[in-house]
């Protein structure tokens, strides 16, 4: 009986119900969606034999199971939207230092770890959006200034529990301290057009419509709508345009999508391999493409979409800045009202 | 009738079971129980830590939000749901009028659409730059705020949608309610000059309350749970508040304690409905097999009834799965068609093997409980059935807690002892991921069991005893026979809210392993709701026989109901 029953338990467990563990390959948890990554990497193991094993799933989530998991969690690397995810990481104590010459000379500094446990792979910028009918872009300026009673009413702008907020307030705590920055959200939420709902696309759908005027958008949101496949999406994209802020000052706000390698990797050099691998000029035209984001370096050319906005000045606030700032962000933001 | 109200042969039938059984089983099935409560006592064990003054932060500023909108939420959708459930279950089973044969079923349908999947639809229908709302403003050449348009992504909108894909609850279960009644208890009211109208408030529904309450009390601590619906249409309720405290403030801890007064006010109220109903009994006395009279309608009232019946199936499901479709075949051609086989057969296995396994564990439990009502046994079984409050993700933080542990610990005690690396044995398999919903969803089929066994007289029992039958025999003999109806409900019901789970199948998959619930989410999330149509579409068929099956054995279960018509 008890031979039979741990019998048994061997084939449940040696059956997909257990992760195997071999070698040339790499675990990843993955926030960056399947569809948006699993080509490249589908190419990464025809040119290396290294097998890419995938879980995706949200980074804060992810990065709790990294920590529960511990020293044992069969995950080499992790991939996250938003650079404010890889700093909790780094924080949680899941990502170890990688020092690979080839990748820091390829990735401007402010778009990586000082000390290298996490590098950006993307860039994107969150925006303004304006409706081309009803606004001059010549009123359009910095960001401070949709705190201005000018545009009460009119400013779409997603839910504060969002990341890309946060790290948007993160940012403005960093350059301009806590105050400024809490007097500056009461204003702005005071000039919300309706309460915050949905994501950056139905912000900017609101915008199309004329609930508001002005929309805040992470770029790569407008560029899918443009090359939408819903008819009304397009229709909607092509009524508003982009607008690069505080293009006099700092420069408009930039993201990160990046990875890290966990501690617990037991495939480090592979990992790392693949890393640079995507750092790598062929990975980054397509890897920023498919999600109609900028390559994190400078050589590679953005898509042509993208290019049509024109050139713009991108802020240089080191990234690491919004992951410091991000807890303070959201207490700033709850405590100016912002649902 | 007067028999079935007091609860006279209970001490009788215990004194006689002490001696006999064995402690034993009773033992297993006692740490059993305590085994799948883990995830929900690690929560409510939160409660004694400290959180670091983040909960000060909240009561100055969001708290006093997630609750009132928490409170809207559940009493907007416990009234929906009655009105949604009550009612057509009583009209399809006590009256006959043009397509209440194909209602009977068809109100079941919405069981099978998932609630964010509602959402995302109705959201791309009825947003403001949803097809509806462009076509007014080109029509009337008007501009938004010219015109008066209700607000989908709202609180009200949420209700909305939650209300129209958990009514079901309550109508399945007032109709089994209703179709076991007795034919007596009816008639005797109508000669004692009840109308119909009366006898349905004062007799039958009274009757079916248990039934109710147990489809409502699902409806609610589902409503608690949802996550998805009320995220997406930025509504701060209590499980937004939970992710935001979380990942937001940081504090895995006061999340835990948010989560943990959500649990306490479900027992709360659970000991409330328990009190209230005291010590009545809801024994059946007279037997089923006489028919029960449907009165046919005509004029107003058969259009009436036609109208109230078909609103809900419209709405709640017709409406959306249309729209699915619509974009499905828009869509069709960016679709990654390979994998669909995998995520369909993924889906499905999980969905079996989950039910399976809560089916035959909740005939245990609820038989072991029906034995030996101990102290023990009772407090955790009621703490289990809290699972199926909590949010699927923090549902899977407490099962990772405990399996990460175990498995840390006994790599590390085999590292010592004998120099071998067990690596992570339960972790990130999908024993966790079946573990974690057999802690969500077994309170399904604990309540459905319950309610049917709680029906079955305890003199039945007395009776097999007498024969010389042993308890499992009885079990087998004369309960499983009896409950066939209630043992088809509680699996199908497990298998399409597994088929429909997200959040705890997300965090705690292994390696490759997608479901259709996935491939959903994850392009709706990049706001791709054409896209992710088709996905949606087979979650929502992959319901659909599930729950015809569940609808058809229902209506079977009073013999001579259906042939006849």
């Amino acid at each position: 009986m008890l031979r039979k029953f741990t019998l048994t338990l061997l084939a449940v467990c040696c059956t997909p119900y257990c992760v195997p563990a071999l070698a040339d390959e790499v675990n990843i948890y993955s926030a960056r969606q399947e569809n948006l990554i699993k080509p490249i990497l589908d190419i990464f193991t025809e040119r290396t034999g290294v097998t890419v094993n995938l879980v995706t799933g949200s980074a804060d989530e992810l990065i709790q199971r990294l920590t529960l998991e511990g020293d044992n969690s069969p995950a080499d690397m992790l991939i996250a939207e938003d650079v404010g995810r890889l700093y909790r990481a780094k924080e949680a104590g899941v990502l170890q230092a990688v020092e690979s010459a080839a990748i820091n000379d390829i990735i401007p500094a402010q778009y990586r770890d000082s000390e290298g446990y996490w590098y950006g792979l993307t860039l994107r910028s969150r925006v303004i959006i304006y409706d081309k009918a009803r606004v001059n872009p010549a009123d359009l300026s910095t960001y401070a200034d949709l705190a201005d009673p000018k545009w009460d009413n009119k400013i779409c702008v997603r839910s504060s529990g969002n990341i890309y907020n946060q790290s948007l307030v993160a940012s403005m705590i960093s350059r301009n301290g806590v105050e400024a920055t809490e007097a500056w959200a009461t204003g702005l939420v005071a000039n919300f057009g309706r309460a915050p709902q949905g994501g950056d696309r139905e912000q900017i759908s609101a915008v199309a419509a004329g609930q508001c005027d002005l929309a805040i958008s992470n770029t790569y949101y407008f560029g899918g709508m443009l090359k939408s496949t819903n008819e009304a999406e397009r229709k909607a994209a092509e009524a508003v345009a982009v607008f690069f802020p505080d293009q006099n000052g700092n420069g408009a706000h930039m993201n990160i999508s990046g990875a890290g390698v966990t501690k617990a990797a037991k495939n480090r050099d592979a990992a790392v391999q693949l890393m640079e691998f995507l750092a790598g000029e062929e990975a980054q035209a397509w890897y920023a493409e498919v999600n109609n984001e900028f390559p994190v370096r400078a050589d590679v050319p953005a898509s042509e979409l993208l290019q049509s906005w024109g050139t713009f000045k991108a802020d240089n606030l080191a990234l690491e800045e919004l992951g410091i700032h991000n807890a303070e962000a959201v207490r700033l933001m709850d405590r100016a009202g912002w649902q | 009738m007067i028999n079935s109200m007091d609860g006279a042969p209970e001490g009788a039938l215990s004194s006689l079971k002490t001696g006999i059984y064995s402690r034993l089983p009773m033992l297993g099935i006692l740490l059993l129980c305590l085994l799948l409560s883990v995830p929900v006592l690690t929560i409510l064990t939160s409660i004694t830590s400290s959180s670091d003054g983040v909960w000060q932060h909240l009561y100055e500023t969001v708290l006093g939000d997630y609750v009132t909108h928490s409170l809207t939420l559940l009493v907007g959708v416990g009234l929906a749901v009655l009105v949604l459930g009550i009612g057509p279950a009583w009209l399809v089973t006590m009256t006959r009028f043009p397509g209440s044969r194909v209602l009977e079923w068809a109100l079941v349908l919405p069981l099978a659409m998932p609630a964010y999947i509602i959402a995302y639809t109705y959201t791309g229908m009825l947003d403001i730059g949803g097809p509806l709302q462009v076509w007014i403003r080109e029509t009337f050449d008007v501009r938004f705020g010219d015109y008066w348009f209700p607000n989908v992504r709202s609180l009200a909108g949420a209700v909305a949608m939650l209300s129209l894909v958990l009514y079901p609850y309550v109508y399945l279960l007032s109709r089994t309610a209703f179709l076991e009644q007795s034919v007596c208890v009816l008639e005797v009211s109508r000669t004692l000059g009840a109308s119909p109208w009366q006898a349905f408030i004062r007799v039958a529904m009274p009757l079916a309350r248990p039934a109710i309450i147990a489809g409502l009390s699902l409806v609610l601590m589902e409503t608690l749970a949802d996550y998805g619906t009320v995220q997406y249409f930025g509504v701060s309720a209590f499980t937004t508040g939970i992710f935001r405290t979380w990942f937001g403030l940081g504090s895995l801890t006061a999340a835990a304690q948010l989560a943990a007064v959500l649990l306490i006010f479900i027992l709360f109220l659970v000991m409330i409905e328990h009190w209230s109903r005291q010590k009545a009994r809801y024994h059946h006395t007279s037997n089923k097999y006489s028919r029960l009279p449907q009165i046919p309608l005509t004029g107003w009232k058969r259009a009436a009834a036609m109208v109230y019946c078909m609103l809900p199936v419209l709405l709640g499901f017709l409406i959306p799965f249309i729209q699915l479709s619509l974009w499905a075949v828009d869509t069709w051609h960016l679709v990654d068609k390979d994998s669909f086989f995998t995520l369909f057969v993924n889906s499905l296995e999980l969905a079996s093997v989950t039910a399976i396994i809560a089916l035959v564990l909740g005939v245990f439990i609820t038989y072991s409980k029906r034995l030996r009502p101990t102290l023990p046994l009772r407090g955790v079984v009621r703490v289990m059935g809290l699972g199926y409050a909590i949010p699927g993700t923090v549902i899977a933080v407490g099962v990772l807690i405990p399996f990460a542990w175990f498995d840390n610990t006994l790599d590390a005690w085999m590292r010592e002892h004998f120099d071998i690396a067990t690596g992570l044995l339960l972790s990130g398999t999908l024993i966790a991921v079946v573990f974690a919903y057999l802690v969500r969803f077994l309170p399904v089929a604990l309540n459905t069991l319950d309610a049917g066994l709680g029906k079955i007289k305890p003199t039945m029992d007395d009776v097999g005893r007498s024969m010389g039958l042993s308890p499992l025999q009885i079990l087998r003999r004369v309960h499983v026979p009896l409950l066939q109806g209630s043992l088809l409900t509680a699996s199908l019901l497990v298998f399409v809210d597994v088929l429909k789970e997200l959040p705890a199948t997300l965090i705690l998959r292994p390696f490759n392993f997608n479901t259709l619930a996935i491939r959903t989410y994850e392009l709706a999330n990049q706001e791709r709701l054409a896209e992710a149509s088709s996905s949606a579409l087979m979650i929502v068929l992959a319901g659909i026989i599930p729950v015809i099956i569940l609808s058809k054995s229902i209506s079977r279960s009073r013999p001579g109901h259906d042939s006849s018509t």
